[in-house]
């Protein structure tokens, strides 16, 4: 049994999270294949997409799958590194946006 | 490394993960539409990456007869492409008599050049005999950005092959209305493997514009576990990851059209081998069929079974991989 809960090894046992539920692990990877092939955007600007969310989301099989897939595609780290800024600052923003609750609250009750 | 540690490295993956084992049969040629021929492991540029590991210190060139036995078997057999690489080709000294008598046989001529030595006064006479006899030219441009192409073939190498790009351009190469040939070869600057081929080539032609030069297409190669790529690996603690990498994404489809099924390969010495990289691992054809060009014999070899490894997984991996770039489009 492995002492750890992420192994690196794991990503390789991703196709198999159809397993208990095939039919909807299917239709998962339907939806997935057609959603980060090339379509208006091409794949190479998905994959950074895809990367900076993975930063965001915390998910380390997604950060290598998506780093690999980012060089395979000839991105450099330079670029993954501006992608992953994107989703940094969203990531701020979207708590500092937060922060309005705390100020209506705070103008409503001081004197 | 020597030629049988770099087996004794390769054979350590796990047993189960064997492409012998993998591919659950014997695999066969189907026919020998290609004879490539590795005229020489001399080469100006020292490429980190390469499996022939080439250089100027090396002295292997195809001998003037082999050459000779070599035409006469493109002029006698339906053999459809001559596909030259090595080393640098043009440094082998038989080089211009040999293409100026096979481009008269109305096949398709490859040579697969590194460019920067069409700078050296030298050799800067190939550019006109490139051109005047028709012969296309395979080039490799690992990637489009300078930083990482100097990396990995020394420095100054992507502006010398831009350079290149401009007057081969100028001769009619990779221009509308012109079938003179120009090709990249794109293959990854780490231990990584490629993505898609039409991605890349998109981007190489955009960015490659920027620089005023234009290619027809974009070979996508993946890089071999064989020669320096392999120390590389070793070194930079990569090898399990890579081996895994190309085990996990082993495609049985490309399997189907891998290039030793069409191809003959050709050692410097008139060694007949079923790939360029088998002939970098000392690993000739074999299961009785001929060893060498002066005993070829088209009905046994074009039906020969062919010597695997485990490296032979940088070839079906993915889209899979060969000399003319990614099998599945």
């Amino acid at each position: 049994m492995s002492n750890q809960y992420y192994d690196p090894k794991d990503l390789a046992d991703f196709p198999k999270i159809t397993d208990y539920a095939t039919e909807t692990g299917d239709k998962f990877f339907e939806y997935y294949g057609k959603a980060t092939a090339a379509g208006a955007l091409s794949e190479r600007e998905k994959s950074l997409i895809a990367l900076a969310v993975s930063t965001v989301r915390h998910c380390p099989y997604c950060i290598d799958a998506y780093t690999n897939k980012c060089l395979s595609l000839g991105v450099t780290g330079d670029e993954m590194m501006e992608a992953i800024h994107v989703g940094a600052t969203m990531a701020a923003g979207d708590i500092l946006a937060h922060a309005t609750q705390m100020r209506k609250i705070v103008k409503k009750k001081e004197m | 490394m020597d030629v049988s540690k770099q087996l004794e490295v390769l054979s350590a993956i796990p047993k189960e993960n064997y492409f012998s084992c993998k591919i659950e049969q014997k695999l066969h040629a189907q026919s020998i539409d290609i004879l490539q021929l590795n005229v020489g492991k001399k080469c100006n540029l020292s490429c980190k990456h390469c499996h022939v590991e080439a250089g100027p210190h090396r002295k292997e060139l195809m001998a003037r007869e082999v050459l000779e036995k070599c035409l006469q078997i493109v002029t006698e057999n339906s053999i459809g492409t001559i596909d030259i690489t090595g080393g640098a080709p043009e440094m082998n000294p038989h080089l211009e008599w040999f293409l100026s008598q096979v481009t008269s046989l109305n096949k398709r001529v490859i040579v697969r050049s590194n460019l920067v030595i069409l700078n050296d006064p030298d050799y800067r006479h190939f550019l006109d005999l490139y051109a005047e006899k028709g012969v296309e030219i395979v080039a490799s441009l690992p990637d489009y950005h300078s930083d990482r192409v100097d990396r990995q073939r020394g420095p100054n190498v992507f502006s010398q092959v831009v350079a290149m790009m401009q007057k081969l351009n100028a001769k009619g190469y990779a221009q509308e209305q012109s079938k003179l040939q120009l090709n990249l070869v794109h293959n990854p600057v780490g231990t990584y493997v490629p993505g898609c081929q039409q991605s890349l080539e998109f981007e190489y032609k955009r960015r490659l514009a920027e620089h005023g030069v234009v290619f027809n297409q974009l070979f996508s190669i993946t890089n071999c576990p064989v020669g320096r790529f392999l120390d590389y690996l070793i070194r930079s603690e990569n090898f399990d990851d890579y081996m895994a990498t190309l085990v996990d994404t082993y495609n049985p489809n490309a399997l189907q059209s891998v290039m030793c099924r069409s191809t003959l390969s050709v050692g410097w010495d008139g060694v007949l081998f079923d790939c360029d990289f088998n002939q970098m691992l000392d690993m000739p054809v074999n299961h009785g069929a001929p060893t060498h060009i002066f005993d070829f014999d088209m009905d046994e070899l074009k039906k020969r079974e062919i010597v695997l490894h485990n490296h032979c997984y940088c070839c079906t991996a993915g889209a899979g991989s060969s000399c003319q770039g990614t099998l599945e489009h």
